[in-house]
């Protein structure tokens, strides 16, 4: 630390940042663009500039751009020096000769960086009299608006998608006024992170064009803090709500998961809430078709169905714990299942047991970011965990902060500091059986098939400490590839592990394991992390239940209770009918119509994660809690009222209703060890600030009285509800002290815009001022752990066979995202990937689940003969696990024959 | 040339130009190293670069095309598009302001049958403003080709681009 003078107030500055955060963190409105918080400083907008004195004598001074000097001990700055404001005033007319006066009609306007910072500076006059340029917009795809003539060159758009994200495909045209930011034709963004874009641009060029479809102004809209679903990373969100729908996704900071960004997926992937796909009342399925019904009907139907006998129940990884919770509670710990099939559900339970015994700690985002030297073992984390693959992207910035370090360079001078490291290798290696997007950044891709990259694993691990099982039959280049990786992670401070579950291979978990337990036998200590399918994995194999192949064997003649799961993603058709068909009647608590839903005798139409508070536990063993900003109408509730509820209707008395969540949840945490810090993950529903509890809306909503008038004028009490701590109007308190999982929006005097957010850290980029966000529920046991020697036979091709791999996508293979429109928009249709050369236009029939799909194949040389790729559940709705196939080529020339014939 | 005939140049570089990129790139420290170079030597042989080319050029450089064509656009002497056989610069900075360069440039405009930024139906000229040539002591200047010439008064007009046409008969 270091005393500063900022206009004659001596402050506590960090000696490692820049004068601008310093003056930020001390409460200074000091206007900035080029500078953010993750993305350093370049100097490029000269808005920061402060005057600083020489020493105390030094009346004149000099203007400086605070975001490009370094805090030094005893530096005395003003910014309200007039010279510097004025200098301010001026930086922001220049901007603004060219900038439209479109705020009303600008859908950044009021929460608009640039609008506050203008406003900051009191420049208010404009002088310029001529005309502004204007530049062609373009179409970048379902995702992202484009309004260049917004522009203000602050080169925050590329920098943070080329530098930090590693696209390439959004650029910088041209010179001075005719500056352009865009790609270099018309098109969809490639990066998975594109919508970052939307926060990270100060200005209206880009905006999150399906939030447009249905746009609200930001003061107008109730917020809640929430955890995306679409992954099992957990990353934290605010969702924003008005007149009963979900408008958009934001980032929510925190500090040891997501920080600043998402991943397009989660960005995007909410429209399903709104979908017309929603149940939103209960049913009666009859010959396929829904007939909707009373509840009270519904739930007295369930009570005669129950009576006649044994209740079984189906869990679900994509439904908080709290509804599992009580569906197991429900049908008994004997008869529930985890919804999960083998090979997922054993291989889930795997993985935790690996984490929670041994030595290893598992890795948060942040800590993946800081990894000195990491391996990825056969997992294609980008398109698995987007949001991880980023962090694991900055591995390579984290190598240029060495070289930095050796230069004497700040970490946040950016540019200095890139250069500096353009030659740095990044201690990264990447082992997959298909090319990665992480490949760019790593020191070494190899490719290698499942079984083979196990191999590799083990024989790392040896290498590591030879106490571990050696891998007999090494090729030589595999042998020195072990070599080389064991050295890179050895020579870490901070080595890191990553493997997953995308090709469901125990081994490659094991191996994985086998590794940290040898750097932690060698003194390290390692960090580690299993990439799990779906948002509440951890929270399944964690609560424990049966995989559904086990419970297929119990299902006969019992009425079968399946909660938020869509079976047929889960089973081939066959097991899906041996399963339902057993079961004397399938009941489906679900909030989207599903193949599963429409083969049940009765639905219950359960609450979004938009509609309702939860618990869901991410692959970083993290319990955290997403809150309800919608209050939907009857019948619409969570899946454990109408647990409760059909428990009643059942006369069974073991589950009584639960009045509030956080009953239940202290029940989940009385009652189940593991569990028992989940009411940590947020505060409870009777949590208070200053005397009142926190409000869901801005202080200036508006039409409240108004929005509901065409249905009837007169008042009707907000709605509430026992479950969440945030009231639903904009009564209530807000400060920048509240808790980090309790933020319904950013927003401060004079700071509109995300960039509020410096205000709710207690310093910028550190920990939030309201304390953490999310509990983690396990950790590395210590020690040095154990070594697997489950070594698997390296991969041999087959004859007449060929090896079918999944190909995860970001977009396109996850469930629930594929149900919102832009997604589903932006997948790409499925190919297979075929190893070796097929000819262009070729086809491939391939039978997967006992049934015969024909898809698109397209040759891909990265992978070995006798291989091919197929994206999960989108020829196959159930496939998902690498599986021999037989696969026919149907030559171009036939294609076109086949179809002229149909 | 006209601008069809220019446009519909092959996609790819002729195999001389692709192999003197791959040789300047091995010599570069990063093979975007080149790129500048690589651009000129384009423009030296068409006259202009089309899409085609620099997606061509970007491959061989392991660069985006929105990153190179960052660099086309960036520098004003790179043309992106197509323009005559002979282009025609006429600084519009201080020196030859004063001097009167806006009456030379209308004379110029007049002569050519074209506004600035515009080529002369038969592909013969371009006309385009400049900065500061640094041959302010002959101001007003104007550079055609590589060829400067100051000072240029509104009356010298007629010979110089009558002697240049004369020149490519
Ligand atoms: S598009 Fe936005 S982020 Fe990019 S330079 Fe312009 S104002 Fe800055
Ligand atoms: S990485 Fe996963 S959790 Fe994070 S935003 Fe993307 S889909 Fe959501
Ligand atoms: S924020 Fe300091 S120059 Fe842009
Ligand atoms: S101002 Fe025209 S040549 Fe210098």
């Amino acid at each position: 630390m270091a005393k500063i003078v900022i206009d004659g107030r001596e402050v506590e500055a960090r000696s490692d940042v820049n004068l601008l955060q310093a003056c930020l963190e001390a409460g200074e409105d000091l206007p900035y663009f080029c500078w953010h918080p993750e993305l350093g400083s370049v100097g490029a907008c000269r808005q920061c500039a402060v005057k600083q004195y020489a020493n105390a004598e030094d009346t004149r001074g000099r203007i400086v751009m605070a975001c490009m000097t370094p805090v030094t001990e005893g530096a005395i700055i003003s910014v309200e020096d007039p010279e510097a404001k004025e200098f301010r005033g001026e930086v922001v007319e220049w901007l603004m000769t060219n900038h439209p006066h479109d705020c009303p009609v600008c859908e950044e306007g009021g929460e608009c960086h640039l609008q506050d910072m203008t406003v900051m500076t009191g420049h208010r006059e404009r002088r310029y009299r001529f005309d502004k340029r204007t530049h062609n917009n373009q179409d970048l795809g379902p995702f992202v608006k484009h309004e260049m003539n917004r522009c203000i060159a602050c080169y925050r758009c590329v920098r943070f998608y080329r530098d930090y994200a590693g696209g390439q495909d959004l650029g910088v045209f041209a010179s001075h006024n005719n500056v352009y930011f865009g790609r270099h034709e018309s098109g969809t963004l490639e990066s998975p992170f594109s919508g970052n874009l939307i926060e990270v641009c100060p200005t209206g060029v880009f905006t999150d064009k399906p939030f447009s479809k249905m746009y609200s102004r930001k003061w107008d809209m109730r917020g809640a803090p929430s955890v995306c679903s679409n992954c099992a990373t957990g990353c934290n969100t605010i969702i924003n709500e008005r007149a009963g729908k979900v408008r958009r996704t934001l980032n929510r900071y925190n500090d040891e998961v997501n920080r600043y960004f998402l991943c397009d997926r989660g960005r995007f992937g909410h429209g399903w809430v709104n979908a017309p796909t929603r149940l939103r009342s209960a049913g009666y399925v009859i010959n396929g078709d829904m007939t909707p019904v009373p509840a009270q009907a519904a739930l007295d139907h369930f009570g005669k169905i129950a009576a006649s006998g044994r209740l079984v129940g189906i869990g679900s990884p994509r439904a908080s714990l709290e509804s599992n919770y009580a569906l197991r509670k429900l049908v008994g710990a004997g008869n529930f299942s985890t919804g999960m099939a083998e090979p997922e559900h054993s291989l889930v339970k795997l993985a935790v047991s690996l984490l929670a015994a041994g030595p290893a700690r598992i890795a948060t985002m942040h800590e993946m970011e800081q990894a000195d030297g990491a391996l990825i073992l056969g997992e294609d984390v980008s398109a698995t965990s987007p949001r991880m693959s980023l962090a694991l992207r900055q591995i390579k910035r984290t190598a240029f902060n060495k070289a930095a370090d050796q230069a004497r360079v700040p970490h946040w001078m950016d540019a200095s500091v890139r250069t500096l490291g353009q030659d740095t290798i990044s201690p990264l290696f990447v082992v997959s059986p298909t090319v990665t997007d992480l490949d760019g950044f790593a020191q070494d891709a190899i490719r290698a098939m499942p079984e083979d990259a196990a191999r590799l694993g083990f024989a790392i691990a040896h290498r590591i400490d030879a106490s571990a099982p050696d891998v007999a039959g090494l090729s030589e280049a595999e042998a020195a590839s072990a070599s080389r990786i064991a050295e890179g992670l050895l020579a870490a401070e901070k080595p890191l592990l990553v493997s997953g579950l995308q090709y469901a291979s125990a081994a490659l978990l094991q191996a994985t394991a086998n590794i940290a337990s040898a750097l932690a036998a060698r003194g390290k200590t390692p960090l580690i992390s299993f990439v799990l399918p779906e948002a509440n994995s951890m929270g399944l194999a964690l609560m424990g239940g049966l995989s559904l192949d086990e419970i297929a064997a119990q299902t006969a003649d019992a009425t079968l209770i399946v909660l938020e799961n869509d079976l047929s993603r889960r089973l081939d058709g066959a097991q899906f009918e041996a399963l339902v068909g057993s079961a004397a009647s399938l009941v489906v608590l679900d909030h989207s119509v599903t193949p599963t839903a429409i083969r049940s005798q009765v639905t219950f139409p359960s609450a979004a994660y938009s509609e309702t508070d939860g618990t869901l536990v991410s692959a970083e063993g993290r319990a955290q809690r997403f809150l309800q900003v919608v209050y939907p109408d009857a019948p619409l509730q969570a899946g454990w009222r109408w647990i409760a509820d059909m428990a009643q209707a059942a006369g069974l008395s073991h589950v009584q209703p639960w009045a509030r969540l956080d009953d239940l949840i202290a029940e989940i945490a009385a009652t189940m060890p593991v569990f028992a810090r989940i009411p940590e993950a947020a505060p409870a529903a009777d949590y208070e600030l200053e005397g009142t509890p926190l409000r869901s809306q801005t202080h200036r909503v508006s039409g409240r009285t108004a929005i509901r008038a065409n249905i009837s004028v007169r008042d009707i009490p907000p709605p509430s509800s026992p479950d969440t701590p945030l009231h639903s109007t904009m009564e209530g308190s807000y400060s920048t002290d509240m808790p980090g999982t309790l933020i319904p929006f950013y927003q401060v005097p004079g700071w509109n815009s995300e960039q509020s957010l410096n205000r709710f850290q207690q310093e910028i980029g550190g920990k939030m001022r309201g304390g953490d966000c999310g509990v983690r529920l396990i950790d590395a046991a210590g020690g040095s752990g154990t070594f697997s020697s489950g070594i698997p036979e390296a991969f041999r091709a087959r004859a007449g066979q060929v090896m079918l791999l999944p190909e995860a996508r970001v977009f396109g293979t996850d469930e629930m995202s594929m149900m919102a429109q832009p997604i589903a928009d932006r997948a790409a249709p499925a190919v297979v990937r075929v190893g070796g050369t097929v000819a262009e236009g070729a086809r491939v029939r391939l039978s997967l689940g006992g049934e015969i799909f024909t898809v698109d194949a397209v040759s891909d040389p990265s992978l070995p003969e006798g291989v091919a790729t197929c994206p999960p559940h989108m020829v196959s709705r159930s496939w998902s696990v690498p599986e021999w196939v037989s696969l026919e080529i149907t030559a171009p020339a036939e294609r076109v024959g086949t179809e002229s014939a149909v | 040339m006209s601008t069809a005939e220019l446009t519909a140049q092959d996609a790819e570089l002729p195999k001389d130009l692709v192999d003197t990129f791959i040789d300047m790139a091995a010599h570069e420290h990063h093979p975007r190293g080149a790129a500048i170079e690589a651009l000129r030597l384009v423009q030296e042989r068409f006259g202009w670069i089309n899409d085609a080319h620099l997606a061509h050029t970007a491959r061989i450089l392991g660069m985006s095309q929105a990153d190179l064509d960052g660099i086309a656009t960036y520098f004003n002497l790179l043309f992106r598009k197509p323009v005559g056989k002979n282009v025609v610069m006429l600084c519009d900075s201080v020196s030859c302001y004063i001097m009167g360069a806006e009456q030379t440039r209308e004379r110029l405009c007049r002569k050519l049958g074209v506004k600035m930024g515009e080529t002369t139906p038969d592909g013969e000229f371009t006309v385009l403003p400049i900065v500061c040539l640094g041959h302010c002591d002959h101001a007003p200047a104007m550079l055609v080709g590589k060829d400067l010439f100051g000072p240029v008064r509104p009356e010298d007009i007629d010979g110089i681009i009558d002697d240049i046409r004369a020149r490519k008969k």
